[in-house]
């Protein structure tokens, strides 16, 4: 199971809950989970960037989740 | 790769492409094209910081001889969906829009109200005294503190904070931020040393020497091209085109040369006027903006008041950090909170933490990117207390630093843990680099400080063609600011095997190259490089198919070495290598030209640390302070082109030094900027900083071919806090408000 941490600005659509435990292949089955647990949640992944295991994606669509692997949410960063 | 290796073409050091035209003045900027027939745009500005606009006329400017054309906000559609544009402080696009030209409200000094364009730009200049605008004058919002406040004055009456439940009442602050962890509670009660101030970071431009420049030749059916001064026309043509309502593919975009951006330039502000003007009058327009108008209407970054507590141990742990933090945002939502917020502790690693952040707005040009956005000021606020509590524990600034830096596997304050990074090893030069070796001058101070941005990557296109000669031709969508043109033609060289000098290396328009995102956030030599080497690998693998025809082999019996297709095992030993130029030479008899292509949307940009230190002398009479010597030292992961790494080093700590001793936005109560030209914006020049001294260290991103982290953003970071903890050591006190200027030098002396 992949742990999944969810930044504060996610916790009022959550209900609090800051991490978990999740079985998902892809970031698509993630991101799928999530919106199906928290529909409020959906307009946030959008503008939401993903760090996998340490790797920070601004679109993880089609990243691979392992069952060991570490996922956090956080802003997108553009810079100038 | 991660592996430093020795590379033929990488690190070496040749003269830019671009150099000689931009040296003799040959270089085209966004003000040098002339057209047939060509007229020229200029902007009526509110002459209030906030005011409701009751009417506007353009009635009188139309009817001037030689004036073409004339719009004001009535000319554009309202209520645009969509989502965030380009860069921090980017914002909706509908916000974007109402920047461009105001419809309502008039909401800063310098808000775009009407535009004209005219035969002349005399003509056009005189017909903005022909259009008639009343206002009525609302009370401006000035203080990013105040601004917070539920009886303040609204910006923006419809603008509620974004939080999940709609708050009850309007509000100036349009966005909040927070990360924790740990209990500082309990951190705090664990420190032997608390430290706690608050300090202010004043409003201040990227002050490209280039100012905004466009023109725009659109036909009657609404097609046509603008050629502009931008970070990145592809973005730039996006946002055009939202702004307008109109189709991307109408509009042909070519970016010219361009004289700074420093993320100023990741936003539109004339080309959809200017688009709109050439449409209304049927012939080009050109638009071009004063020192003046891009002071007081474009892209300054966020002023910020900041409330940091550090609580340390003897030993030089940090136990606890809490910090607030306030950003002005100028007139819309957007100010750089959340990278802020997630950079203000990022060199470190700490059990107990906190950080809010507010967005807030105040009747001040809307805030644009700039170098890290949002990073200087928190980091300024952290950098400084860490300072403050090495002096009160007498443990060495370097020292206190590696007590607590974080290294690979650290889990960053925004969530992952880091990859291999340089934080260390860039404290480690520091401590090794002769000038931290030498005393510090008699009457002067030393400031050290610790840079950090995050870099990233997006998307990116290239294409190579080899020419019949095997020369290589390089065409990618990254507008050229800090020599990516040399760098990209130095990947090319390396990846193909051939000399840097077979090489040339292009910036396509928006119809002859793939899609690329800005030139921005240190992405370009990362993302586009990744993109041109990737599209060079296409080129090996067509070159070795090539050979594997002309020798009658099967393809995966063809090697590619140091730019020729070599027979592998199994070939016939008579079979002679062909080189790229030879394989180019016969191409009409194996398929035609040799291309390669490749587009990536890069993932992987690896987070570059910075050290910096600086000795500083200050006058006690005047005033007056003399950087006496500036040293920045920055993990940059490979160094491509290592006199561009180096420019860029120098040049980010030349902004960063220029924010902390002498740039502000100085408003008077009316919301006026007072100081809107160079002569009181006061940049470094030359003679008041000393030749700045660097040190590349190069730990190697493991997601690039060949290691690239990024350089550009990081090098702005440090100076601010290596220049207040320097003035503070000279002075024995605690400098808590930026710019250290004369006159804040002596104001706290007197206190």
């Amino acid at each position: 199971m992949a742990k999944v941490v969810l930044p504060d600005s996610f916790l009022p659509y959550t209900g609090g809950m800051r991490e978990f435990d999740i079985a998902a292949e892809t970031y698509r089955d993630l991101e799928a989970e999530l919106r199906a647990r928290w529909p409020g949640l959906s307009e946030m992944l959008e503008k939401t960037a993903v760090a996998i295991d340490g790797q920070i994606y601004q679109d993880a669509l089609l990243e691979p989740i392992g069952p060991e692997s570490e996922v956090f949410f956080m802003a997108r960063i553009e810079g100038g | 790769m991660a592996e430093a290796v020795d590379y033929k073409q990488i690190g070496s050091r040749p003269v830019r492409p671009d150099g000689v035209d931009k040296v003799t003045g040959r270089a085209r900027f966004g003000a040098d094209l002339i057209l047939p027939n060509m007229v020229f745009g200029k902007v009526l500005r509110s002459p209030h910081a906030h005011a409701r606009i009751k009417s506007v006329d353009v009635s009188g400017a139309l009817a001037m001889s030689g004036v073409v054309a004339a719009i004001s906000g009535s000319d554009f559609p309202g209520g645009i969906a969509g989502g965030e544009v380009a860069g921090e402080g980017g914002g909706t696009i509908d916000d974007v829009a109402k920047n461009v030209m105001a419809r309502d409200k008039v909401l800063y000094h310098g808000h775009a109200v009407a535009a004209v364009a005219a035969t002349s730009p005399a003509i056009a200049q005189a017909a903005l005294d022909a259009i008639k605008v009343e206002y009525e004058v609302l009370t401006p919002v000035l203080d990013v503190v105040a601004a917070m406040a539920e009886d303040s004055p609204l910006v923006d009456e419809n603008l509620y904070t974004n939080l999940p439940e709609k708050p009850d009442a309007p509000s100036n602050v349009a966005n909040v931020g927070h990360l924790e962890r740990g209990n500082v509670e309990e951190g705090f009660e664990q420190a032997d040393v608390i430290v706690e101030r608050e300090y202010h970071v004043p409003m201040a431009h990227q002050g490209y020497i280039e100012p905004h420049a466009c023109v725009a030749s659109i036909d009657e059916t609404g097609r046509g091209t603008v050629w502009l001064s931008t970070q990145g026309h592809f973005e730039a043509r996006a946002a055009t085109a939202n702004i307008l309502g109109r189709d991307i593919a109408d509009l042909k975009f070519v970016a010219s040369e361009i004289g700074g951006g420093f993320g100023g330039k990741t936003v539109v502000y004339l080309e959809p006027l200017a688009v709109l003007l050439s449409e209304k009058a049927n012939r080009p327009v050109k638009m071009q903006m004063t020192r003046e108008e891009v002071f007081r209407a474009t892209g300054p970054t966020s002023g910020t008041v900041t409330r940091i507590k550090l609580g340390v141990k003897n030993d030089g742990t940090i136990t606890a950090a809490q910090a607030w933090t306030a950003f002005e945002a100028g007139a819309f939502a957007g100010a750089p909170v959340m990278p802020g917020i997630m950079a203000i502790y990022a060199p470190y690693d700490l059990e107990n933490f906190v950080v809010d952040a507010y967005d807030v707005l105040v009747n001040k040009p809307k805030v644009a990117a700039y170098r890290a956005p949002g990073a200087p000021q928190t980091m300024h606020a952290m950098e400084c207390a860490i300072d403050e509590a090495a002096l009160e524990i007498g443990m060495d600034p370097l020292d206190i630093r590696m007590k607590n830096a974080a290294d690979e596997g650290t889990t960053a304050p925004y969530g992952p843990k880091f990859p291999a990074i340089g934080f260390k090893a860039c404290l480690e030069a520091a401590k090794n680099h002769p000038n931290y070796q030498k005393p510090v001058p008699e009457g002067a101070g030393r400031g050290v400080s610790a840079g950090f941005w995050f870099n990233i990557g997006m998307q990116s296109s290239a294409e190579i063609n080899i020419n019949e000669n095997g020369s290589v031709m390089v065409i990618e969508g990254s507008p050229d600011i800090g020599g990516s043109r040399a760098s990209m033609a130095l990947m090319a060289a390396e990846t193909l095997g051939v000399d840097y000098e077979n090489v040339r290396a292009q910036v396509g328009d928006t119809e002859s190259t793939g899609f690329c995102n800005v030139t921005g956030g240190s992405r370009t030599t990362f993302a586009t490089g990744m993109a041109v080497t990737q599209a060079c690998e296409d080129v090996i693998a067509e070159c070795k198919k090539r050979a594997a025809k002309l020798w009658g082999v099967d393809d995966d019996q063809v090697e590619w070495t140091d730019g020729s297709a070599v027979p592998g095992p199994g070939v016939n030993a008579d079979v002679k290598p062909m080189t790229l130029a030879e394989l180019a030479g016969s191409a009409a008899k194996t398929g035609g030209p040799i291309q390669g292509r490749a587009s990536v949307n890069a993932q992987g940009a690896g987070a570059s640390f910075s050290i910096n230190f600086a000795d500083i002398a200050v006058d006690r009479e005047t005033g007056k302070v003399d950087v006496l010597s500036y040293t920045a030292i920055q993990d940059a992961g490979t160094a491509i082109h290592p006199a561009y790494v180096e420019g860029q080093m120098q040049g980010g700590a030349a902004q960063g030094v220029g924010w902390a001793l002498n740039e502000e936005y100085i408003f008077n109560d009316d919301g006026v900027m007072e100081n809107p030209g160079f002569l009181d914006y006061r940049i470094p020049v030359a003679s008041d900083l000393p030749m700045i001294a660097t040190e590349i260290v190069e730990v190697p991103n493991p997601s690039h071919p060949y290691g690239v982290r990024g350089v550009g953003e990081t090098p702005i970071v440090a100076p601010l806090a290596a220049c207040g903890n320097a003035v503070s050591r000279a002075l024995g006190q605690r400098m808590t408000d930026l710019p250290l200027s004369p006159p804040t030098i002596l104001a706290a002396l007197e206190d």
